[in-house]
């Protein structure tokens, strides 16, 4: 019996003067609000501080890199950033992820809004098992398919193509994006299609007129989840896309970077960092209350 | 009616379930049968050999080595990571939240969005032995001693690069933590605080099992995350994987394999061997860290 007194219940009975806890606790928790402001911060610049470094470094000249890593830089070289673009080939591979990422993510979008809406709305035989195929995908490691992948794109003859790695980013897209919108799409009311269909609205209809507007906020959130995690793909593009001309942005750094070790272009390669951060953080601080909480979704159902 | 209806949905998933089979599905069918042949790729010619590719793979020291890695790295890497953003998150949250902590939540999510591969490069620099970010730091506070050359010594760049991942993950989590925090009722903190319990307490005896559910799911992803480890390897390990095995993981021995050696049997055993232990460890993560559910 003994064992089932929780003994915190029991504190109040034991004689204790009452201001005594009272004043302990405004004295630590002030105290600990001290220290916790301070943790908070040192971490907060711990992750600034070396992407400001990168920043900064990249208007810095080569020499100035070396000699003064932590001041400012006397001359702000701008140059540095059209010879990452155009020398580095930076622009090249950055217009060819935006090709490949912008096409990947209308096309997983597509793809899953269909099958999402079909088994989410309709009722036919093997429509739990369609769910589980694609929820499925989720589980398995990339690693795993990475080998026959290559092959299956090879023998198709889409091996450094631009269409290749849309097709492969979309299709493995696919599985989260099901999962999310199969859900969207089911919390819609039934009572609206019914209502169309009945005043003659054929299915098409009833998805592009009716449900395919209403379900756009579920596809934003999915669009702009989709859009960073493509956009930071490395292992794919490094295995399917060999060709330099077709490098996309993440692929094409890590190269640069890599084969030229710390011997050339410094302050180049630091633009050419700067310029792949900057348009994903900006993309992230305008959206960032959907990212977060698109991100976290899954995580927290 | 009937009739259209069943045109309608065959029409619209023709198209997304071929492709998904393509692409997706008979990859991963397709993954057994090539471990279980001696293929090398580029000609035809390939044999079945049963379980060969496995027995070379239990017999293989480079193997062992990278799942020793592996293993350690998906040990230290929730346990460091989970422990920050809990940690954090408290803190954050702390009576109502310390002042400006939206935008911490912010600042802290950003390596969160970047690239694996910059993440890499960027770090690369930071490690850099002459000008790099860290060892100036420790030179201008005076610790010049504890200058390393980082990734280039096999006794720091395994460590290395998991310092790398733990900046690039304590802010998703954060976020995770912190929004799970946010959703238990304040009145359950007053109610803690008149019985008399003290920030302390009531962190471990009420916010943490009442977020329980979020800190099982962040184990289970930071443990699959580890036993993927490729991007950071291979842009910033010296080799990569080196220097001489020291930060060599399974992933990267499998893509070395199929894409350097052209082992693509081999390789492919490699992946459904990491596919059994991903499994197998999943499992075990949410099978060790079940709790009874606390509903508030």
């Amino acid at each position: 019996m003994a064992t089932l007194i929780d003994p915190a219940r029991l504190r109040p009975a034991t004689p204790e003067p009452e201001p005594e806890p009272h004043v302990r606790r405004t004295v630590g928790s002030v105290l600990l609000g001290g220290t916790s402001q301070g943790f908070v911060l040192i971490w907060g610049v711990m992750v600034v501080f070396p992407l400001l470094w990168a920043l900064v470094s990249s208007f810095k000249s080569d020499p100035e890199i070396f000699k003064s890593p932590w001041g400012l830089p006397a001359v702000w070289h701008w140059d540095n950033f059209e010879r990452a673009w155009n020398e580095s080939h930076i622009g090249t591979y950055f217009l060819n992820s935006v090709i490949v990422v912008c096409c990947g993510v209308v096309l997983t979008l597509v793809l899953s809004s269909a099958v999402a809406y079909v088994l989410a709305r309709f009722e036919f035989p093997g429509n739990r098992i369609l769910y589980y195929v694609f929820v499925g995908g989720m589980v398995f490691p990339g690693f795993l398919a990475l080998v026959p992948l290559f092959f299956v794109v090879q023998n198709l003859g889409l091996l450094n193509t631009y269409l290749g790695l849309i097709l492969v980013y979309a299709t493995h897209g696919m599985s989260f994006s099901v999962f999310f919108l199969t859900a969207f799409f089911r919390t819609q009311s039934k009572e609206l299609a019914e209502a169309a269909l009945v005043d003659g609205c054929s299915h098409w209809g009833v998805l592009f007129r009716i449900m395919l507007p209403l379900a756009r906020p579920g596809l934003v959130s999915i669009g702009i989840f989709q859009f960073l995690g493509m956009w930071n793909e490395y292992l794919l593009p490094l295995v399917l896309n060999t060709d330099e001309q077709r490098y996309l942005v993440t692929q094409g750094l890590a190269n640069i970077a890599v084969t030229q070790g710390y011997h050339s272009d410094f302050s180049g390669l630091f633009a050419g960092l700067t310029i792949s951060i900057l348009p994903v953080l900006a993309v992230y601080l305008v959206f960032h209350k959907q990212i977060s909480t698109g991100m976290t979704a899954g995580a927290l159902k | 009616m009937h009739h259209g209806k069943y045109r309608f949905v065959f029409s619209l998933l023709l198209v997304p379930v071929g492709l998904y089979a393509v692409f997706v599905i008979s990859p991963y069918l397709q993954a057994f049968s090539i471990a279980l042949t001696d293929w090398q790729g580029m000609t035809a010619d390939s044999h079945f050999i049963g379980f060969d590719n496995f027995v070379k793979l239990f017999h293989d020291p480079v193997f062992w080595t990278a799942l020793r890695h592996n293993v350690f790295l998906l040990v230290s890497i929730p346990l460091v990571i989970v422990s920050l953003s809990l940690f954090f998150s408290a803190m954050l949250n702390y009576q109502g939240g310390v002042p400006g902590s939206r935008i911490y939540k912010v600042v802290y999510f950003f390596p969160s969005v970047l690239s694996i591969a910059v993440v890499g490069v960027l770090w690369q620099f930071v490690f850099e032995p002459r000008n790099g970010l860290l060892n100036g730091f420790l030179q201008a506070v005076g610790l010049g001693d504890l200058k390393q050359i980082w990734l280039g010594d096999g006794k720091t760049a395994l460590g290395s690069i998991m310092a790398v991942v733990v900046w690039g993950g304590v802010g998703f989590y954060v976020v995770l933590f912190t929004a799970a925090m946010s959703a238990i009722p304040r009145d359950l903190y007053e109610a803690a605080l008149l019985d008399g319990a003290g920030p302390w307490q009531s962190f471990w005896r009420l916010t943490l099992p009442l977020i329980w559910g979020s800190v099982q799911v962040a184990i289970a992803y930071l443990v699959i995350g580890a036993l993927d480890m490729f991007a950071l390897v291979q842009v910033l390990s010296v080799g990569p994987g080196g220097p001489d095995d020291a930060t060599q993981v399974i992933s990267l021995y499998m893509y070395t394999n199929a894409f350097t050696y052209g082992n693509f049997g081999y390789a492919a055993a490699i992946g459904v061997a990491l596919f059994a232990i991903n499994l197998i460890l999943t499992l075990l993560t949410f099978r060790l860290t079940r709790r009874e559910r606390v509903e508030y």
